[in-house]
Order: structure tokens, then C-alpha cells, then sequence
């Protein structure tokens, strides 16, 4: 669903994305791992092109990105849902005019945007909170407002910018299972970033980890995690010695 | 002393009222377009923009009582006229426009940038951007912004009666100064007071009720 050939990204002089390969087929859960810096942000953002790459292609569905006219762009990404670390919402509207928003960017029709919107926010548990504003909501709750809003034009996939991040770890847990929900019911295609390994080991099928711009290990988790040299492996060992106290002089 | 002082501000408020209207209806995308073309906007274009903030600058930069006298040659050719209140609106716009314009752009910069790239994700065309996310989230600044301008208009509307302009202004030099009248000094003084701060409340109160943040 998601190809990205040998991408790449400079600013200035320092080389944010290095030669990035990348395939996350159909339905598949795909994270990249990497501490803040590492260039994952830009590399997610290459994937709907906020991002031009300086080299490299980027295809979703089939269809080349770099190749698409300005209004082509613009209809691919209704196909291409996005969330943020910090929600991104519009403070002064309602949560139903949030939800809206990318409906209304497009011409949907009025009872059709209200129909859509009533089922989403329905998806995402948060009916009784439609005429709320943003400021009124939890974070985890406003996470699943940018989810709908996400949603709303029917996406094939979904790119996640550290949606967790900003969260504490039992609304991170309730975020995740929604994520993996959504995949299961409505077949999403998600591309997360996060520097949390374990968003990586709850909900990822594969996984990238990114170190200052190239990938440095990919491939299931379940092998990664079964191979006791793999860099995944030993970050996970890592952190349940801290939990249980072990391995400390 | 009533009847005049009624009419006078009927002036007043009919002159504020048209001049807030023209500055909206120009220096509300006045203020836009110096935003979107600006090096961060959503439709960056250096050229354009620093013509833009070149005239939005002299605008700001004449003084009042000059710029006034300036363009009579143009207020008689849009008002018909060069005296009273309905050819002081001419002057009165083009004074507030740029002024207008500037706080618009400084609202719009308020705008959360990831907000704006949110829409960019969602395939919103530029237009959608400003129309549907840009105006409704800055809503409250762009109230605030009115404001301030119906304030400053009311103001110069008071120095348009320098050159028999009208209003409460006209009244107070006529009567209050050439004539010495200290109650009709007095008068025009409060009621332009009054006329100020209800503006001010008014403006105050919408952006209130706007702001969800």
C-alpha cells in the first residue's frame, strides 16, 4: 500500500531522510522507532508529500505521488489520513466541525457531512461530546477527534506523527487499541512514527528503526524480537531490566 | 443644543458605521493577502507582498489631518461631495484600511501552523485553507482587530471636523471651540466617550464568546 524507493531529504546541509526503502503492505501496522532527531517526522511527512524528497519515489496505492499535478496531490491525500502529537484540532469549532472539516475542504454536501460525522464520532466513542469544543476534552479524547477527523474522507491509510506522545500511558493504551481496531474493521493501511518502543511492540506487525536518517533495521516484530542480536530486541531487554530492577550494579 | 447634539451623533455613528464597513470590505483581504504571501504564508510570493507592505505602510505612516486634505481631489470624485459626513468617509477608509489590514495579518499569524498543515494533509485547496481554517480559528483576533479600528475611526472622525467633516468632531470646533461654548465642548466630549466605550464592550464581549481556546 505505502512504497517508498531509496528517499531522501536534505536541509541546508544535513541529511534529514538517508536513502529510505520502505514497504508496508495492505493492512499492515508498520512503525518506525527512532529518538527525536533521527528524521522520522520528515520521512513520515515525505509519504503524503508536505514533504517533496530531494530523490527517491513515494507510492500509496499504486499511484506515484511525484508524479501527480497539484490537484491530483490534493485528491490523493483525501486518501491519506493524518495524525499529530498535538492533535492539530481548530479550537474555536465544535467537535462535529472538527470531525467536518476535511468533508467541508471538499464539497460534501451538508446531510451527507452530518451523516458521516454522527458515524464517526460514533467509531471513536465521543457521540455525547459533538457540540463540546476541543478545550473541553481530555487529550486522549481530542487524539480521537483528529482520528475521526482523520477518517472522515474514507482513507485507505493512515500516518501517525507520534499520536501517543502527548499522552499518559493508560489513554496511550486506549489510543493504540483503537488504532489496531480501526485496521481490523476498516482494512487501514498505518504508518506510525513514535520514539516509544512500546507502541512498537503492542500494535506494530513490522518495524523500521531510524537512526539520523537511515534505517539501520527492518522487518517483523516477532522476528526482530526472536532475534536475540537484533537492536529491537535488545532495546526491549533493556527496558524490562530497568522495570524489574535487574542488571544494575 | 439636544437636536443638534442627536444629529451630531447620528453623524458620527453613520460615518464610523460606512467606514468600518469599506475597511472590512477591503482590508480584510488586504490583511489576508499580506499574510499568504508573506515567506511562511500558504501562497509565499516576496514580490507581491513587499509592494503590499510598502502601501499598507505609507497608508499607515500620513498623518491623519493630512492625508484628510490630501485626497479631497479624490474624495469629490467618489463622494460627490468634499464637506460633511458622507465625504468623510472617504478619508476615514483609506486611513483604516491599512491599519486594518495589519492587525488581520497579525491575527492570522497567531494561527497554530500544524493546523495549517493539518489541512495542507487533508488536500484542502489554498482558498479552503484561509476560508475554513484561517478566518473561523482567529475569529476572536479578527473581532479584537475590528475593534480596535471602529475605535481609531471614531477618533479620526472627531478630527474630520477640522474640514466641516460632520459628526460630533464638526460640532465640538463650531460650536465648542470657535464659539467658546464650554457645554457643548463638554457634551460632544462625553458623548464620544460613551460611543467609545460601548464600541469597546460590544467588541469585547463577541470575542469573548468566540474564543474556545
Amino acid at each position: 500500500m505505502i512504497t517508498l524507493s531509496e528517499v531522501s531529504k536534505i536541509f541546508d546541509s544535513t541529511v534529514a531522510v538517508d536513502n529510505v526503502t520502505l514497504d508496508v503492505p495492505d493492512g499492515h501496522i508498520h512503525g518506525v522507532l527512532g529518538r527525536s532527531g533521527a528524521g522520522k517526522s520528515t520521512l513520515l511527512r515525505t509519504v503524503n508529500l508536505l514533504e517533496r524528497p530531494d530523490s527517491g519515489s513515494v507510492s500509496v496505492g499504486g499511484r506515484d505521488l511525484g508524479a501527480l499535478s497539484a490537484a491530483e496531490l490534493r485528491a490523493a491525500r483525501t486518501r491519506i489520513g493524518m495524525v499529530f502529537q498535538h492533535f492539530h484540532l481548530l479550537h474555536n469549532r465544535t467537535v462535529a466541525a472538527n470531525v467536518a472539516l476535511p468533508l467541508r475542504l471538499h464539497g460534501v454536501p451538508a446531510a451527507e457531512r452530518d451523516a458521516r460525522v454522527a458515524e464517526l464520532l460514533e467509531l471513536v466513542g465521543l457521540s455525547d461530546h459533538a457540540a463540546k469544543h476541543p478545550s473541553q476534552l481530555s487529550g486522549g479524547q481530542r487524539q480521537r477527534v483528529a482520528i475521526a477527523r482523520a477518517l472522515a474522507p474514507r482513507p485507505e491509510v493512515l500516518l501517525s506523527d507520534e499520536a501517543t506522545s502527548a499522552l499518559d500511558s493508560d489513554t496511550t493504551g486506549e489510543i493504540l487499541e483503537l488504532l489496531v481496531r480501526l485496521r481490523d474493521t476498516l482494512g487501514l493501511t498505518i504508518l506510525l512514527i513514535t520514539h516509544e518502543l512500546d507502541v512498537v511492540t503492542r500494535i506494530c506487525d513490522s518495524a523500521s528503526i531510524m537512526e539520523e536518517g537511515r534505517i539501520v533495521e527492518q522487518g517483523p516484530v516477532d522476528a526482530l524480537l526472536g532475534d536475540p542480536d537484533s537492536i529491537l530486541a535488545q532495546r526491549a531487554r533493556r527496558v524490562s531490566q530497568q522495570v524489574l530492577g535487574v542488571g544494575r550494579a | 443644543m439636544t437636536d443638534k447634539l442627536v444629529t451630531a451623533s447620528l453623524e458620527t455613528l453613520q460615518m464610523v458605521g460606512l467606514s468600518a464597513l469599506w475597511t472590512v470590505v477591503f482590508g480584510g483581504p488586504l490583511g489576508v493577502l499580506l499574510y499568504a504571501t508573506a515567506k511562511r504564508g500558504v501562497s509565499p510570493n516576496a514580490p507581491l507582498n513587499r509592494v503590499l507592505g510598502v502601501i499598507v505602510n505609507i497608508g499607515r505612516s500620513v498623518p491623519f489631518v493630512i492625508l484628510m486634505v490630501a485626497i479631497i481631489p479624490f474624495t469629490r470624485v467618489v463622494a460627490g461631495t468634499t464637506i460633511g459626513s458622507t465625504a468623510s468617509v472617504v478619508p476615514l477608509a483609506v486611513a483604516a484600511i491599512p491599519f486594518f489590514a495589519r492587525l488581520v495579518e497579525s491575527a492570522l499569524i497567531e494561527v497554530d501552523p500544524g493546523v495549517i498543515e493539518a489541512a495542507q494533509a487533508m488536500g484542502a485547496k489554498r482558498t479552503g485553507i484561509v476560508a475554513r481554517v484561517l478566518i473561523p480559528e482567529s475569529l476572536p483576533g479578527l473581532v479584537r482587530a475590528l475593534t480596535v479600528t471602529i475605535v481609531a475611526i471614531t477618533g479620526y472622525s472627531a478630527m474630520a471636523g477640522a474640514i466641516a467633516g460632520g459628526g460630533l468632531g464638526d460640532l465640538a470646533i463650531r460650536y465648542g471651540y470657535q464659539r467658546y461654548d464650554a457645554a457643548y465642548m463638554v457634551a460632544t466630549v462625553v458623548l464620544l466617550l460613551v460611543i467609545v466605550q460601548i464600541f469597546q464592550f460590544a467588541g469585547d464581549l463577541a470575542a469573548r464568546r468566540l474564543d474556545h481556546r
